[in-house]
């Protein structure tokens, strides 16, 4: 019958895409140690994307608000650890869980205000946008956090218990690991409660309420864990390129690269992201190749792909992928 | 008992009053029908039940406390549920999951929601189509996925608006059958419809509404024969 | 805080205003009639600004003169980016709308990264330094023309929208998306000439700035945001609330200059935006879409 044919194939599909990661997940761990110096910075910034993207599409692809403001928890969680660090002389370690927290704070704050008055579609993303500018000029003019001049991360004495390591394998370790559980928090979310609520929210939020979904603390949920994630990569950030400022840290660019990769790679799926960022990553790296010297480069190849993704494949990557048959992302016309 | 209390229900919009006053109750084990011409405001006593619109006035209880100023989530866990005039599935997920989602008011638990909803969606005659994704389904089977998310929330008291429209005859038979079916559940029943064969023999009482204000109140067959009633519906009273 | 520098600074924020208004009329316009909120907006004026540049550095076209050339040529591309790209993606969720703006301006912001480099150009023209007194202030001829400019393009605008039959066709379609069609009025061409109007009204804007404002490929930014943060103030879709929107915002950043330190007075913009988006969307004026 149809019905076995299709439960067998999925099976069959899912048996072997599930060899597929086994594998690639193997390669990943086991392979950087002899990869070129050049194939780990791009595989850390591969890894830095896609957990970017996984951290923003939660609140964006599952819960269906698109933040154009997420640099502000990146920028809070660099500013925090990086600040706790260097005047309290505390562990980025446990400074990357006060920035989490800080961020999630102030993105429950951001989000509460934004949601209970009704901000929804491009108004949300405008008035996350205006946030994060916010932050970031109020670093600039702030002394204390070193203005426009930003902050060094010192690096004289590499120590693994302050988050700093003489060479790269270690942060290619360390972004691993955070890109896997921000993948494994999305599957689990996934499969919660809390994932067919948010689901529900972005698909129809007045027929969610109706069917008893508290559509505000479901996106406030969704909002406190995808802040809180970003921040950690913010700290990550300053702990990898041991300098931070206003512009790179709270600017439009961070949010950009939160939400590219999600989008192209497919928003509301759990591999998405790292799709995303498996494929844009090698095209910025080409292009920079190519157009040796020409800034922006780089960029201007992602607004294109941004728009044909949009134009031609609005599901993502993914979206190809899956044939339609598992809950996928983006509201239908 | 008295599942449902409703005491001078006003609603205005600006300068458009919408619902005048309204009074009226339904007990448990009623299917009571919500009728009148359109525009008369039967929408929007729904939207004011369900908390989607706050009442100008008046007085809301469910199973004896006051919903007024709920949020719809918080009146649908006390027990009502409702569906919408123009369906509003969760078009991106499958039947399962859009009932599982109603599932969840039940129990937090994956398993029993899930369990719980593919009992419903068997119950609704949705079964084989349980994993294809909502946007794909008939206009029928839709109506059906609305009714079942909303009996997934496990109400006592479930509202359903124009559940019919735009269903062809055959298909009309199998909602009233189905509504039975949800009855014979425990399911007290406030129906909205304009196709009256149907809920004249659905209803074991019926309220008419014109222009926001209550215009009869009976049984069928009574309310079918108030001259009021038929000059609402047609203009003039038959001689 | 001298009374001088307060007027100064108002004098300025309402010169400066004139041009925020009409790049924000541009972009109110934009939405009103395609309901989307353009990103792009900034990016088109800053490659107006380009084009004025090289005018005027290659052939020693005087800026104001060089709108003669990038009005109608930013109209056309305007009419183009919407055929081409908004176009065929009308059925598409607002959210995507908003991605597909948002990348058309990463593609272009970055197109004049990749040609021009990011140095800061400045146009000098011959009467750059000449400037009028007015009560305490200091007031360039430049600025004074960009507004007049502004204003007078504005007017024109507006004229155009009430009396013309385009004009009125567009606001017909703005107002009324289904019974524009029913009356038969050529819905897509509308869509496309409204894109393409906005498109030069920010051209001309760009122009108007050209003499006294730097050209670089991120100038675009600046001006969308504040574009942005007009349209929310004056209704989203509220032509003549642009342009008051646009007075407005230009004098709180004018005077917010003159009294917070450093580069706070964006602050001062931000949080009127905010404020309006979350307390009061269909915007001061009121007959805004809202939200």
């Amino acid at each position: 019958m149809a019905a076995d044919v299709d439960v067998r194939a999925s099976r069959g599909s899912a048996r072997s895409a599930g060899t597929a990661i086994a594998i690639a997940l193997a390669a990943l761990v086991v392979t950087p140690p002899f990869l070129p110096r050049y194939a780990l910075e791009v595989l850390i910034s591969i890894l830095f994307f896609a957990y970017l993207g996984a951290a923003w599409n939660i609140l964006g692809g599952y819960a269906g608000q698109f933040s154009f403001g997420h640099a502000a928890f990146f920028g809070i969680g660099a500013y925090t650890s990086t600040l706790l660090f260097l005047r309290a002389g505390l562990t980025p370690w446990i400074g990357m869980i006060a920035g989490g927290l800080l961020a999630a704070a102030f993105g429950l704050l951001a989000g509460y205000l934004s949601f209970r008055y009704g901000l929804k579609g491009p108004y949300f993303s405008l008035v996350t946008l205006a946030f994060a500018e916010m932050l970031r000029v109020v670093a600039v003019n702030t002394k204390a956090v070193g203005s426009s001049l930003g902050l060094v991360v010192p690096t004289a004495q590499p120590a693994a218990w302050q988050f700093l390591f003489a060479a790269k394998l270690p942060y290619y370790y360390v972004i691993l690991a955070m890109a896997l559980g921000a993948l494994g928090i999305t599957f689990a979310v996934e499969r919660m409660r809390l994932g067919y609520a948010l689901l529900a929210v972005r698909e129809n939020e007045d027929a969610a309420e109706a069917a008893g979904v508290d559509a505000l603390g479901m996106k406030l949920r969704a909002m406190a864990l995808s802040s809180f994630l970003t921040a950690l990569g913010g700290t990550f950030y300053a702990q990898y390129f041991a300098y931070i400022d206003p512009g790179i840290t709270f600017g439009p660019g961070v949010s950009i690269q939160g939400l590219l990769p999600t989008i192209v790679g497919g928003a509301g799926t759990a591999l998405g992201p790292l799709l995303g960022a498996f494929v844009l990553t090698p095209i910025s790296e080409i292009t920079r190749a190519l157009l040796r010297g020409r800034a922006g480069a780089d960029v201007m190849l992602y607004g294109l792909v941004l728009m044909l993704v949009i134009s031609f494949l609005p599901q993502g990557l993914m979206g190809i992928a899956r044939g339609g048959r598992r809950p996928v992302a983006g509201k239908p016309s | 008992m008295t599942l449902l209390d409703v005491a001078g229900l006003t609603k205005r919009f600006g300068g458009l009053q919408a619902v005048s006053s309204l009074d009226f109750s339904v007990a448990a084990g009623e299917i009571v029908g919500l009728i009148g011409p359109n525009g008369a405001g039967k929408t929007t006593v729904f939207h004011l039940l369900a908390g989607f619109h706050r009442p100008t006035a008046g007085a809301i209880r469910l199973h004896g406390a006051s919903i007024v100023g709920l949020k719809p989530h918080a009146i649908c866990r006390r027990g009502l549920a409702r569906t919408f005039q123009i369906v509003q599935p969760f078009a991106a997920l499958s039947a399962l999951d859009n009932v599982m989602v109603g599932a969840f008011n039940r129990s937090a638990d994956v398993g029993a929601a899930r369990r719980s909803a593919a009992e419903i969606v068997d119950f609704v005659g949705l079964g084989p189509r349980r994993d294809a994704p909502a946007r794909s389904l008939t206009l029928s089977d839709r109506k059906r996925l609305e009714m079942a998310r909303a009996l997934a929330t496990g109400p006592t008291l479930l509202l359903l608006d124009e559940v019919m429209s735009g269903l062809n005859p055959t298909e009309i038979d199998e909602i009233i059958g189905l509504i039975r079916r949800v009855h014979e559940r425990g399911v007290s029943l406030l129906i909205i419809e304009h196709v009256m064969q149907a809920i004249m023999a659905l209803s074991h009482r019926l309220i008419v509404l014109h222009h926001g204000l209550k215009l009869a109140e009976g049984a069928p067959a009574e309310v079918a024969r108030n001259p009021r009633v038929i000059e609402a519906y047609l203009g003039t009273a038959t001689p | 805080m001298t009374t001088g520098l307060l007027l100064q600074a108002a004098v300025s924020g309402v010169l400066l205003g004139g041009v925020y208004g009409l790049v924000a009329s541009g972009l109110t316009l934009i939405f009103g009639v395609l309901r989307i909120i353009n990103f792009a907006h900034g990016a088109v004026m800053m490659l107006a600004m380009y084009t004025s540049y090289w005018l005027f550095t290659l052939y020693g076209v005087d800026p104001y003169a060089s709108i003669v050339v990038t009005a109608p040529l930013f109209f056309a591309i305007g009419a183009v980016i919407e055929k081409a790209v908004i176009e065929p993606n009308r059925a598409a969720a607002e959210h995507n709308q908003l991605l597909l703006t948002l990348g058309l301006a990463l593609f272009l912001e970055n197109l004049a990264l990749v040609l021009w480099q990011g140095d800061f150009r400045t146009l000098r023209v011959p009467y750059a330094a000449v400037s009028f007194v007015i009560g305490d202030a200091l007031v360039d001829l430049t600025r004074l023309i960009a507004a007049a400019g502004a204003v007078l393009m504005a007017m024109a605008l507006f004229g155009f929208l009430r009396f013309t039959d385009l004009g009125k066709a567009i606001r017909a379609l703005a107002e009324e998306p289904e019974g524009a069609m029913l009356v038969g009025i050529d819905v897509a061409r509308i869509r496309a000439i409204a894109f393409g109007i906005g498109s030069a009204s920010v051209a001309v804007a760009g122009a108007l700035i050209t003499p006294f404002f730097y050209v670089a490929p991120d100038v675009g930014e600046s001006f969308n945001i504040m574009a942005f943060v007009v349209v929310v103030l004056g209704g989203m879709g509220n032509f003549v609330g642009a342009l008051v929107g646009g007075v407005i915002v230009g004098l709180a950043e004018s005077v917010g200059a003159a009294v917070l330190p450093g580069s706070l007075k964006q602050l001062v913009v931000f949080a009127m935006f905010v404020l309006v988006l979350l307390f009061r969307p269909q915007g001061l004026l009121g007959g805004g879409r809202g939200r």
